[in-house]
């Protein structure tokens, strides 16, 4: 690497540009609702920069804490799963044979490049009572009551199954939110746990297998905290972005799964109140660059991950 | 007796973890799960049906419904006009920032390279919500002629996909032999020959790739251009956001394959040449 | 003759504080084939790439064909290099790797492509102009790295560490054909290596260098056979090295006392006292059941600890009273098993007191 005062005029002509665009274009935005955050909100467009702190305290009133909370949990539930699901999944692409490997990495890759609206979309598509999911169980559900009365059991199935059938409500709560951060998510856990598992040296497993282990207790005793900094990682990168989620609470949650990202933009939008959202947006990036933080912290003392560029 | 399975002749080693009931299952149900979604949305885009439910046989119809509703291609021109000039625009950008941090020392290195990643590490709503604020407060003019009236929106998908295009191309110049550049100078190269007959050509894989990336990006993004947009600007995720809210129809199933064959392939076509391209060096 | 390189003074010093080559001098011919050998982070390299001007001196100055050096770049110095990982344009066909140098200079496309083609052939690589690199072995790739140097017509043609990535049997037909390379274009070559072997059997003088320092510069001969220090002497195949006393100081001649062997006479010019290496190369001995007669001989008695076999030769480790062990090279003459060879033995080793070699550093 040169110093750059060896090359001042290179160094500037590629270094300028960018970094004007960088400061311009999305510093100064970002400096803009930092200093709106520290304002009282005076008619429709009005903003008075009083350097007023009410914007962070309204952040703690029982109602909006209470969705802070939600956010959390939906975020932290969805990491979890992701986590129980991602770990075996990585571990069996690591270990499947080579020419496998690539083809079942792009195919967890695969949905993760198609819009995330559209992706939103199809779970809706799938999970709602007049959707896929509701409809099959429907055909289920007739098959068996024909299946019942062909033996002359018909009041049997009707005990079991109920009068008629009854779609399930699976769109517009909690659980939808958190199955729909879940499939969006997947890949942000499995590539940094495969890129850690990928790294360990199988024989670290051989030799736990080798002195009498089970593959759970490998597992647990050797495979875990040897790829302890991946697991971190992979679990801040996929509780980031869940976090911060608009689409999905939007298009997948009931009135009560409205996470940060949609109150931020109420107040953008219909409430009309930008101090606020402002202040709402420094604190959800407050949470993420301690996330982040954790995650450089853990990475050093794990040593480096290996997914920066 | 060993036990045989798919995958070949031979008996299952400890370790061929795929082999194993437990992790097959595991790993069939996410792949059920993460596909059958999106396959069955594509399926019923051909399905004879309004309802959308039963398949009725198949038809092509609403990709020709998709063609005659001028909102959705106009959104969808806006979002390709988009994203060409943001891709154009970080193209330019991200390889300035490839050069720097991979050429140069300087002081503060660290907090630059740092400061360069938030557009790629912070929520899209704050993103979203800060151009918003921006773009108000300068006054940005919202009866402009098209193109240039989705010039914010350009402006504001350049912040966010630059930075990813930076990285895609300093990965590929990491692979870069120096000795390269020394040949080159060697033979009689000065800075400006070194740079278009040795650095440039190197980087063109990356390039492409990284040219491929931000264009799906942008392309993509709906949550920050959610923001920048008026009702003049809509772009194709905004306005499928807007169908998608009141009900699933088939001309929106048309409409998401169709993006989603075009994001799919383009990011394909980009990570396969960005695999040549590592795989020469 | 006036040197075609000069190097006075050369210091490089990264940071003020790693010395990397430590105010070297010296003076490279027109038209030898000339090699700096030492082990890796000895200097060699960084001196190279002074040369090439890659690398800007802390201190000193390089002339090349008189002319110094200090201000002219790279790519406007009459030298020109064969990289380690040879650099060739892997965007690039064959042809337009070894015409770049030419298009640089503003040669004209039809006089580039004759000595293009002419210097492919030198390399014995005639009409491989189409092909692209990576349609090339790695033997070939070196070829396609020297023509696009030597198509230069360079002062003089550097090269670092030319034959380590090739393997074995390659590296030996090679190391012939830059020999006869060097011959037929007549260019003054530098090689860097690490490689004893290469450095002998290829250059005509070489320079060992060690933490930054040239220890000796001799012809391969008197550097095998002369050492002027520990260091070449052990670097340099095999020795067997003693530590000994001068006991007396004739003109012509000294004797060494040596723990475990006695006293040596051995002949030194100059003077001589103290504390003195001594040291016989393994070949140069021989082992032998009888004690050897003659005045010129040095024998000293021991057991046979371990002896190696290499197929060509042996290589028998014998031990005496005192806890010296000696190594010798005895050449495996016969298919059957030499009488020498038996662990246990008691046998004497022996050679030529001339061929004994003093080591004052």
């Amino acid at each position: 690497m040169d110093s750059w005062y060896k090359f001042k005029r290179v160094f500037l002509s590629v270094g300028v540009p960018p970094t004007f665009w960088l400061v311009a274009f999305f510093l100064v935005p970002l400096a803009l609702i930092w200093v709106f955050s520290f304002g009282e909100k005076t008619g429709v467009v009005g903003i008075d920069i009083t350097w007023t702190i009410d914007n962070y305290i309204r952040a703690f009133n029982p109602d909006i804490l209470k969705i802070f909370a939600k956010s959390l949990w939906l975020a932290i539930a969805a990491t979890v799963i992701c986590l129980f699901v991602g770990l075996p999944v990585a571990l069996g692409i690591v270990y499947a044979p080579s020419k496998w490997k690539g083809l079942l990495l792009l195919g967890i890759m695969l949905p993760f490049w198609t819009n995330l609206l559209i992706r939103t979309y199809a779970l809706i598509a799938v999970l709602r009572t007049r959707g896929y999911v509701n409809f099959t169980l429907e055909w289920f559900d007739a098959k068996i009551r024909v299946l019942f009365d062909l033996f002359g059991m018909g009041g049997i199935a009707t005990a079991l199954l109920g009068e008629r059938f009854q779609a399930l409500e699976l769109l517009y709560n909690d659980n939808a939110v958190i199955l729909g951060l879940v499939y969006v998510h997947l890949p942000f856990m499995v590539l940094p746990l495969y890129a850690a598992l990928e790294r360990l040296d199988r024989s670290y497993l051989e030799a736990s297998l080798d002195l009498g282990a089970g593959h759970l207790r490998t597992l647990w005793n050797v495979v875990v905290p040897l790829a302890l900094p991946g697991i971190i990682s992979g679990i801040i990168i996929t509780f980031i972005p869940a976090l911060g989620s608009f689409l999905t609470p939007d298009l997948l949650g009931g009135p009560d799964s409205a996470m940060i990202a949609t109150i931020i933009e109420r107040q953008f939008k219909s409430a009309n109140d930008w101090p606020f959202g402002s202040a709402l947006s420094f604190l959800l990036m407050y949470i993420t660059f301690g996330a982040l933080a954790l995650r450089a912290v853990m990475a050093k003392r794990g040593g480096s991950d290996g997914l920066e560029g | 007796m060993a036990r045989r399975s798919l995958f070949g002749k031979d008996p299952a080693g400890p370790l061929d973890y795929l082999r194993k009931w437990p992790l097959l299952t595991v790993m069939a149900a996410t792949f059920i799960f993460l596909y059958v979604p999106l396959l069955t949305l594509m399926a019923y885009s051909f399905n004879d049906s309004r309802r959308n439910i039963v398949w009725r046989g198949f038809t092509t119809d609403y990709y020709g419904k998709l063609f005659n509703n001028t909102d959705l291609m106009i959104a969808f021109g806006n979002s390709l006009t988009i994203a060409l000039f943001s891709t154009i625009f970080s193209l330019v950008l991200g390889a300035m920032v490839a050069i720097l941090l991979w050429r140069f020392k300087f002081p503060l290195k660290p907090l630059y390279e740092g400061t360069m990643a938030l557009p790629i590490v912070i929520p899209e709503i704050c993103m979203g919500v800060a151009m918003l604020a921006f773009f108000a407060r300068i006054g940005w003019p919202n009866d402009l002629i098209w193109p240039i009236n989705l010039a914010n929106i350009i402006i504001a998908h350049i912040s966010f996909t630059f930075p990813f295009v930076a990285v895609i191309i300093r990965a590929r110049l990491a692979g870069f032999n120096r000795e390269q550049e020394e040949a080159a100078r060697d033979l009689g190269a000065g800075d400006w020959e070194v740079y278009r007959d040795v650095i440039i050509p190197h980087m063109k894989p990356g390039l492409v790739a990284g040219g491929l990336l931000a264009f799906t990006l942008s392309l993509d993004d709906f949550v920050i251009t959610f923001f920048t947009s008026g009702p003049e600007t809509v772009t194709f995720p905004v306005k499928v956001y807007s169908m998608v809210r009141f009900s699933v129809t088939p001309e929106v199933n048309a409409a998401s394959t169709v993006l989603i064959v075009i994001t799919v392939l383009l990011t394909a076509i980009g990570l396969w040449l960005q695999n040549k391209g590592t795989a020469k060096k | 003759m006036t040197p075609i390189i000069g190097i006075q003074s050369i210091t490089k010093n990264y940071g003020g504080e790693v010395l990397a080559v430590d105010d070297v001098s010296l003076d490279i011919r027109p038209g030898e084939f000339f090699a700096l050998l030492g082990p890796s982070g000895c200097g060699k390299t960084t001196l190279l790439r002074m040369i090439a001007g890659f690398e800007v001196p802390s201190a000193g100055k390089i002339l090349i064909d008189g002319q110094d050096m200090s201000n002219v770049p790279p790519n406007k110095r009459p030298v020109n290099m064969v990289f380690q990982s040879y650099a060739v344009f892997p965007h690039m066909t064959v042809a337009d790797n070894v015409a770049y140098g030419l298009k640089m200079d503003g040669v004209s496309k039809s006089d580039a492509a004759g000595r293009v083609e002419e210097a492919l052939g030198l390399v014995q690589l005639p009409g491989y102009g189409n092909r692209m690199p990576d349609q090339l072995s790695g033997g070939q790739r070196q070829r396609v790295a020297l023509a696009r140097a030597l198509v230069k017509r360079p002062k003089v043609l550097l090269l670092d560490e030319p034959l380590s990535a090739l393997d074995a049997k390659l590296r030996e037909a090679m190391q012939l054909e830059l020999r006869n390379l060097q011959a037929t274009v007549g260019i003054t070559f530098v090689m860097v290596t690490h490689d004893q072997d290469e450095a002998l059997s290829m250059a005509d003088r070489v320079a060992v260098m060690e933490n930054g320092v040239v220890k000796q510069l001799a012809p391969p001969r008197d550097l095998y056979e002369y050492p002027s220090c520990r260091f070449v002497a052990d670097f340099i195949g095999k020795m067997n090295l003693f530590q000994g006393k001068v006991t007396n100081s004739a003109s012509g001649e000294i004797t060494v006392g040596v723990d475990g062997i006695g006293d040596i006479r051995v002949p030194h010019d100059g003077a001589a006292s103290g504390e003195i290496g001594i040291a016989i190369r393994p070949e140069k001995a021989s082992v032998s059941a009888e004690k050897p007669e003659g005045a010129d001989t040095v024998a000293i008695e021991g057991t046979i600890i371990q002896i190696a076999y290499h197929g060509d030769e042996s290589h028998v480790f014998v031990k005496t009273d005192n806890g010296l062990t000696v190594s010798v090279t005895c050449p495996n003459r016969t298919r059957t098993i030499d009488d020498i060879a038996n662990h246990g033995d008691r046998r004497w080793v022996s050679w030529n007191r001339g061929d004994t070699l003093v080591l004052a550093e």
